[in-house]
C-alpha cells in the first residue's frame, strides 16, 4: 500500500512538472531536453533504486548506518568547499554532468544513524550522555547544511523532534517549540504597533508568558488554586491600569508587566519553598527563558537574520506587502492557486503557471500547479495523499519489533510532515518562504532519489520486522 | 523488547498535530480557491494583453457618390527595446531617412518618462510615425537585420479631391481630454477634428475589436487565448454620403480664390446643402501624415484665418439681403399690403436722420422695391410697425414680434447644422436695447438701420442661404445640414421635418416676385441665366472697418426651385459686382453643368479679380 502511495505521488509529480514546465511550443511529456522529461528519467533511476533498496539483506542498513552517517558529513562538509555557488548557495556537488545535493540525503542518513543509536542496548533519552549523543547527531548535518547557506534544508532536522517526543522527550519541550513560534510571530508581528511608548508586541508577548504561568501552575502542576489567584490577580492589575488610561494617566505597559512578571516569580518561589515541587521550579524557568527569548528576538530578528529572511517572515505574518520583491512569489503563487477554483482549470489549461508568472513553479512552488490546474479539490487531494502517506508511515513504525525500525519510520515521517507543512504552508502564504522543496513532486533528481531511499529502506525493514526477534 | 504502552500513546498526539495542520491547509486551501474571487481576477489582469484590433474608419461618399474621403495605410516604426540586438545604426537611420543624431534624440525621448510615461522595455513603443510608402518598403526588406523593431499598419485619411476642407475636417490624435471625456478612446488612438469627422465621429469610427492574447510574466506574447474563441472582430466605421456636390464644391472654391468670404447653396426642398465653401481655403490633404502639425501650425497663424469656417462662424451684417424677411413681416402684420406705398427721398427722411438711398422712381411698393432695394421703403416700414401704438402698447412689444418672426425663419439662433462651431447670428430684441437706451428711451428710428439689414443684426452666410430656401419653398425650410445617407442607419429626424415660418406662405409670392423682377430688371440683372428664371436679392453691407462686403441671395428656378444660394465676399464693394456673378454662375453651374458663352467673361471675370487686397490684412 506504501509502494502504491509512493507511485501515485511520484506520477502526480511527474504531470505536475510536465504541466508546470509546459511551454506552448513543446508537446511531448516524454521529450528528454524537457524537465518532465528529466524527471521521467529520474523517476526511473528511482524506482530501480527501490529494487535495489528493497534487495539488499536489511541488516546492511542497521550495520553501516553509522558508515553512511559518516560518508554523508564528509561529503558535506567536502560540499562546502567545492561546490559552486548557484543562486547564493553552495550545496551542489558537481560531478561530471551529475549534479547531487548530499543535503537531500544528509535526512536518510542522520534517520537512519539516530535508529541505530536507539537501538542500542541500555540507551535511554533519560540519559544525559545518551541525549546529547543524539541532539549532536541532529545537529553536526543541520550546521553543515547551514553552512552551505540551505538554511530551509537545515530546518527539515528541527522536525526530528516529534520523534525524539515519541521516544520519551518529555511533551514539555513541544510546547516550548509552540510558545517559541507563537511569541516570536506576536513579537514580530505587533513590534511596529506602538503602545505609548513601549512595543505593543513586546506587552502582548509578556502577556501570554503570564498566561502560560499561570496555566502551566493548572495543568502541569495541578494548582488550580494558585492558578486562579494568579489569574484574579492579573485581572486586577489590568482593571486599574484600564481606570488609570481612563482618567488620563499615562501607564507604561512594559514596566507593568515587568512588575507583574517579577511579583509572579516571587510567588513562584513562595510556592516552591511551600510544596517542594520541582515542578514549579521548571515553570519558572520557562517563565525567565521565555522573557529572555523575548528580549533577544528583536536581536536575532534584526542581526542574526538575513534581510532576505526578514522579509519574507515580514511577508508571511502580513506585515508588508511587497509584490515586486520578497512577496512577489507568494502573491502570485496565491493568485495562481486562487483563480483554480474548486475544479481548476484542467491540466495544461492554467495561465498563471504556464505563463511563468511564479517563480520556482516546478521545484519549490510545484504545488501551485496543482492549485490552479487541479482546483481545490486535486490540492486537498494532494494535501491528503500525504497525510495518509505519513500515517501509514507511523502505523509501520508502531508496528516494528525493534527500536532501529521504529525510530526510522518515526524519522520518516517527521521529514515527511516538515517539508508537506512548510511547502504547502508556504505556497499558500501561511509560512514564510523557505526553500524545501515537495517530496515526490518537486523536480530535481537528489530530493526524489532522497526521499526514495528514505521511504523504501523503511520498507525494507518492514518486510523484515519479524526475522530478529 | 517490550513497548512502552505510555509511550506509544503519543503516537495519536504526533497524528493529531499532523491532522491539525492538514486540516488548517485544507480550509485555507477552500478559503483561496471556492470563498475567494479577487484572485481569480488577478489572474486574469496578470495573463491576458488585451490588444486592440483597430476598425477601419468609414469612407465619404458625395451626393453623386464620388469617393471624397478614404484610408491609406501609414507605417509606425515600433520596437521592443528589450528584444532590440547590436545592429548597424547607419544602414538604420538610412533606411527610414534620418540622421545618427535623430535618432539617438528619439531613443532618448521615447525612454525619457515626462515624454512617455507608458515606457518599458519589454512592451512595444513607437520609434517613428508614418513612414512613407517607399521607406517602408525599403525598410521591410532589411527588418530582419533590425531585431526589436517591427512595423505596424495605421490608417490615414487620404481626400481624392483637394477641396472642402473645412466640410470634411480631418482626424487627429486623441488628447488626454478626449480620453478623458469618452472612454472608448486609448492613447494613440484618433478622433475626428473640426467638420464631418468631428460631428460623425461616432459613426465613422467603428468600434474596435479585441484580441486576447497570453502573456507572460516578462511581458511576453504566448500565443493566442483559447485560440481566439474569445476575440471580437472590429466593426468598421460606416460610411457616409453627404449632401455635398463635389464638383460645385471645387467651383465655388475656384470662384472664391483671392477673395474672403463664403457661399453656401442649399436643395431648398431637403434642406441638403450642396456646397459650402470658405475663403480661403486649404487642401485637406495638408492635415494628414507627419507634417500634420507642422501645417496646423502654418493654417492657424495665417492672418486670413483658412481654419476659420465663415460659412457658418462667421457673422456679418446681412445688409439688403435682409430686406425680404422686412417685407415679409410688414406683410404678415398687416403694417403693409402688396400695395402700399412709401416715398423714397433719395433714401429716408426723418427730422435730422437721413438713410441715403440711389435714384429710382418714387413712391413706390413692395415689389419694385425689392426690386431696386430701396432703403426708404423698408425703413418707413419698420417705423410704421414699431410705432404703431394702436396695435403694439410700446415699440418695445413690436420689436419682440419682429425679433419672434426673424427667430422663425432661422435667424439669431444656431440652425443646427451638423458641423461644430456654428454662429448663432445675432437679432437684437427689446432687452438689449432697453440696456443701451433705457426702456421707453428708444423708438423706429433709433434703430432704424436693422430695416436694412445693418446696425445690430448679424447673419451667418449660412442663415442668409437658409433664408433663400426658405423663400425658395414659400414659407418653410429643413434644418440645413450635410449627411445624405449613413450605412445601416437613418440620419437624425430633425433634418427630414420642416419648419414653418410664422408668415403665411401666401405673402412670400411677392416676395419672389421682387427678388425675380431684380434679375429681370434690378440690381441682380447680371445674374439672368438664358433659359432660367432666377430670383436674387443683393446686398452691400456697410463695415466700418474698410470697403463694403458684396452679398446675394437667391435661388432658381423660381418655380420648383432646385438651389437656393447665398454668397458672402468681404470688402468686394457692391453686391451687384461680386456677389451676384458667383452666386449665379454657382446656380448655372449645378442646374445646367457648364456655363452658357454668352456668361463665360463673367466666370473668368471672377476667376481673375483678387478682392483680398482690400481687406486690410498683410501678410507677414
Amino acid at each position: 500500500m506504501t509502494v502504491i502511495l509512493y507511485l501515485i505521488l511520484v506520477f502526480c509529480g511527474w504531470v505536475s512538472i510536465y504541466a508546470a514546465s509546459y511551454d506552448f511550443d513543446n508537446a511531448s511529456i516524454f521529450d528528454f531536453a524537457e524537465r518532465s522529461g528529466k524527471q521521467l528519467m529520474w523517476i526511473g533511476f528511482s524506482i530501480l533504486l527501490a529494487f535495489m533498496i528493497l534487495m539488499v539483506d536489511f541488516r546492511v542498513y542497521e550495520t553501516y548506518a553509522y558508515l553512511f552517517y559518516g560518508i554523508i558529513i564528509l561529503l558535506l562538509v567536502v560540499t562546502i568547499f567545492l561546490a559552486p555557488d548557484i543562486k547564493g548557495s553552495r550545496s551542489w556537488l558537481v560531478l561530471g554532468p551529475v549534479s547531487l545535493q548530499p543535503a537531500e540525503f544528509a535526512k536518510f542518513a542522520t534517520a537512519l544513524a539516530l535508529a541505530r543509536s536507539f537501538g542500542t542496548y541500555g540507551f535511554s533519552l533519560k540519559n544525559k550522555r545518551d541525549l546529547f549523543r543524539v541532539v549532536l547527531m541532529i545537529l553536526l548535518p543541520m550546521a553543515l547544511i547551514i553552512a552551505q547557506k540551505e538554511t530551509g534544508s537545515a530546518l527539515v532536522f528541527a522536525s526530528l523532534i516529534f520523534m525524539l517526543y515519541r521516544e520519551g522527550l518529555s511533551g514539555l519541550f513541544l510546547f516550548y517549540g509552540l510558545c517559541a513560534i507563537v511569541y516570536f510571530v506576536v513579537a514580530v508581528k505587533y513590534s511596529g504597533d506602538m503602545w505609548g511608548t513601549v512595543a505593543a508586541g513586546e506587552v502582548l508577548v509578556f502577556i501570554l508568558i503570564l498566561l502560560v504561568v499561570a496555566g502551566m501552575l493548572w495543568l502541569y502542576q495541578r494548582n488550580g488554586r494558585a492558578a486562579r489567584y494568579l489569574l484574579l490577580a492579573y485581572l486586577a492589575i489590568a482593571a486599574v491600569c484600564g481606570i488609570l488610561v481612563y482618567f488620563g494617566v499615562e501607564v507604561n505597559a512594559l514596566y507593568v508587566c515587568v512588575g507583574t512578571t517579577v511579583a509572579v516569580a516571587v510567588y513562584s518561589l513562595v510556592l516552591y519553598f511551600s510544596s517542594r515541587s520541582l515542578r514549579i521550579l521548571t515553570i519558572l524557568a520557562t517563565a525567565i527563558v521565555s522573557v529572555a527569548f523575548l528580549f533577544s528576538v528583536d536581536y536575532a530578528f534584526n542581526d542574526v537574520l538575513e534581510p532576505h529572511q526578514q522579509k519574507r517572515i515580514k511577508v508571511a505574518l502580513g506585515m508588508e506587502e511587497d509584490l515586486r520583491g520578497a512577496g512577489y512569489n507568494v502573491n502570485q503563487s496565491k493568485i495562481a492557486i486562487g483563480s483554480g477554483g474548486f475544479w481548476g482549470k484542467g491540466l495544461l489549461n492554467g495561465t498563471q503557471t504556464k505563463l511563468k508568472y511564479v517563480p520556482e513553479q516546478d521545484t519549490d512552488f510545484i504545488f501551485c500547479t496543482i492549485g490552479e490546474e487541479e482546483g481545490f479539490w486535486g490540492a486537498a487531494g494532494v494535501v491528503v495523499l500525504f497525510v495518509t502517506l505519513i500515517f501509514r508511515v507511523i502505523a509501520i513504525g508502531e508496528r516494528q519489533y525493534s527500536a532501529f525500525g521504529r525510530v526510522y519510520a518515526y524519522c520518516v515521517a517527521s521529514i515527511l510532515f516538515f517539508h508537506l507543512a512548510v511547502n504547502v504552508g508556504m505556497v499558500i502564504g501561511l509560512c514564510p518562504v523557505i526553500g524545501i522543496p515537495l517530496p515526490f513532486f518537486s523536480y530535481g533528481g537528489s530530493s526524489l532519489w532522497g526521499f526514495t531511499i528514505l521511504l523504501f529502506v523503511l520498507l525494507r525493514i518492514d518486510a523484515s520486522r519479524t526475522e530478529r526477534h | 523488547m517490550r513497548k512502552d504502552r505510555k509511550l506509544e500513546r503519543r503516537k495519536y498526539v504526533i497524528g493529531g498535530i499532523v491532522l491539525v495542520v492538514a486540516c488548517i491547509y485544507i480550509v485555507r486551501l477552500f478559503s483561496l480557491q471556492v470563498l475567494n474571487d479577487e484572485y481569480k481576477q488577478y489572474a486574469d489582469g496578470n495573463a491576458f494583453l488585451k490588444k486592440t484590433q483597430y476598425p477601419s474608419r468609414g469612407l465619404i461618399y458625395d451626393r453623386n457618390g464620388k469617393l471624397l474621403v478614404f484610408n491609406q495605410p501609414a507605417y509606425d516604426v515600433m520596437m521592443i527595446v528589450r528584444e532590440v540586438r547590436p545592429f548597424d545604426t547607419l544602414d538604420f537611420c538610412r533606411t527610414v531617412g534620418i540622421t545618427r543624431e535623430q535618432f539617438d534624440k528619439r531613443m532618448e525621448d521615447m525612454k525619457n518618462p515626462r515624454l512617455n510615461p507608458g515606457y518599458s522595455s519589454y512592451t512595444p513603443q513607437t520609434f517613428m510615425t508614418q513612414l512613407s510608402a517607399q521607406d517602408y518598403g525599403r525598410l521591410q526588406e532589411k527588418l530582419y537585420r533590425f531585431p526589436g523593431f517591427f512595423i505596424q499598419n495605421r490608417m490615414l485619411r487620404q481626400y481624392a479631391y483637394p477641396v472642402a476642407a473645412n466640410v470634411l475636417g480631418n482626424i487627429r490624435e486623441v488628447s488626454p481630454r478626449d480620453i478623458e471625456k469618452d472612454d472608448y478612446y486609448k492613447r494613440g488612438d484618433y478622433t475626428g477634428d473640426l467638420g464631418i469627422e468631428r460631428s460623425y465621429e461616432p459613426f465613422l469610427r467603428g468600434e474596435k475589436g479585441v484580441e486576447i492574447l497570453l502573456r507572460d510574466a516578462h511581458g511576453r506574447i504566448k500565443g493566442r487565448y483559447e485560440d481566439g474563441r474569445y476575440d471580437v472582430a472590429p466593426v468598421s466605421g460606416k460610411n457616409l454620403k453627404l449632401s455635398l456636390d463635389v464638383e460645385l464644391q471645387a467651383y465655388g472654391e475656384k470662384l472664391m480664390q483671392n477673395k474672403i468670404g463664403a457661399i453656401v447653396a442649399i436643395e431648398p426642398a431637403t434642406g441638403e446643402i450642396l456646397a459650402m465653401v470658405s475663403s480661403p481655403t486649404y487642401d485637406p490633404s495638408m492635415l494628414v501624415g507627419r507634417e500634420r502639425g507642422r501645417n496646423y501650425l502654418k493654417l492657424n497663424r495665417d492672418p486670413y484665418k483658412p481654419l476659420y469656417d465663415r460659412a457658418l462662424m462667421a457673422a456679418y451684417p446681412p445688409g439688403s439681403t435682409f430686406k425680404p424677411t422686412q417685407g415679409l413681416i410688414f406683410l404678415s402684420e398687416n403694417v403693409i399690403t402688396e400695395n402700399t406705398l412709401y416715398p423714397c427721398y433719395h433714401g429716408f427722411v426723418s427730422g435730422r436722420l437721413k438713410v441715403g438711398c440711389h435714384g429710382h422712381a418714387s413712391p413706390l411698393p413692395l415689389m419694385p422695391a425689392l426690386q431696386t432695394s430701396c432703403n426708404a421703403f423698408f425703413c418707413y416700414g419698420l417705423r410704421s410697425m414699431i410705432d404703431n401704438r394702436t396695435k403694439y402698447k410700446s415699440p418695445a412689444e413690436a420689436f419682440n414680434i419682429w425679433k419672434d418672426y426673424l427667430v422663425s425663419m432661422g435667424y439669431g439662433y444656431r440652425l443646427g447644422v451638423d458641423l461644430p462651431g456654428e454662429s448663432r447670428g445675432f437679432i437684437p430684441n427689446s432687452n438689449y436695447y432697453n440696456k443701451i437706451y433705457g426702456e421707453n428711451r428708444w423708438s423706429a428710428l433709433t434703430i432704424i438701420s436693422v430695416a436694412i439689414g445693418q446696425g445690430e443684426v448679424l447673419a451667418t452666410p449660412l442663415q442668409i442661404a437658409n433664408l433663400s430656401a426658405t423663400i425658395a419653398n414659400r414659407g418653410y425650410y429643413y434644418t440645413p445640414h450635410l449627411i445624405r445617407e449613413i450605412q445601416d442607419t437613418t440620419i437624425n429626424a430633425e433634418f427630414t421635418t420642416p419648419k414653418h415660418t410664422l408668415i403665411d406662405s401666401h405673402y412670400y409670392d411677392f416676395i419672389v416676385q421682387g427678388m425675380r423682377m431684380a434679375v429681370t430688371g434690378g440690381t441682380c440683372r447680371v445674374g439672368a441665366i438664358p433659359g432660367i428664371e432666377v430670383c436674387g436679392k443683393t446686398g452691400t453691407a456697410q463695415n466700418p472697418h474698410g470697403k463694403d462686403h458684396s452679398a446675394f441671395m437667391g435661388f432658381a428656378p423660381m418655380d420648383n426651385p432646385k438651389i437656393a444660394i447665398a454668397v458672402y465676399v468681404e470688402n468686394a464693394g457692391f453686391g451687384a459686382t461680386y456677389g451676384v456673378p458667383i452666386g449665379s454662375l454657382m446656380m448655372e453651374m449645378y442646374l445646367n453643368r457648364k456655363i452658357a458663352p454668352e456668361r463665360k467673361y463673367l466666370e473668368e471675370r471672377m476667376l481673375q479679380s483678387n478682392t483680398i487686397i482690400y481687406s486690410g490684412v498683410k501678410k507677414h
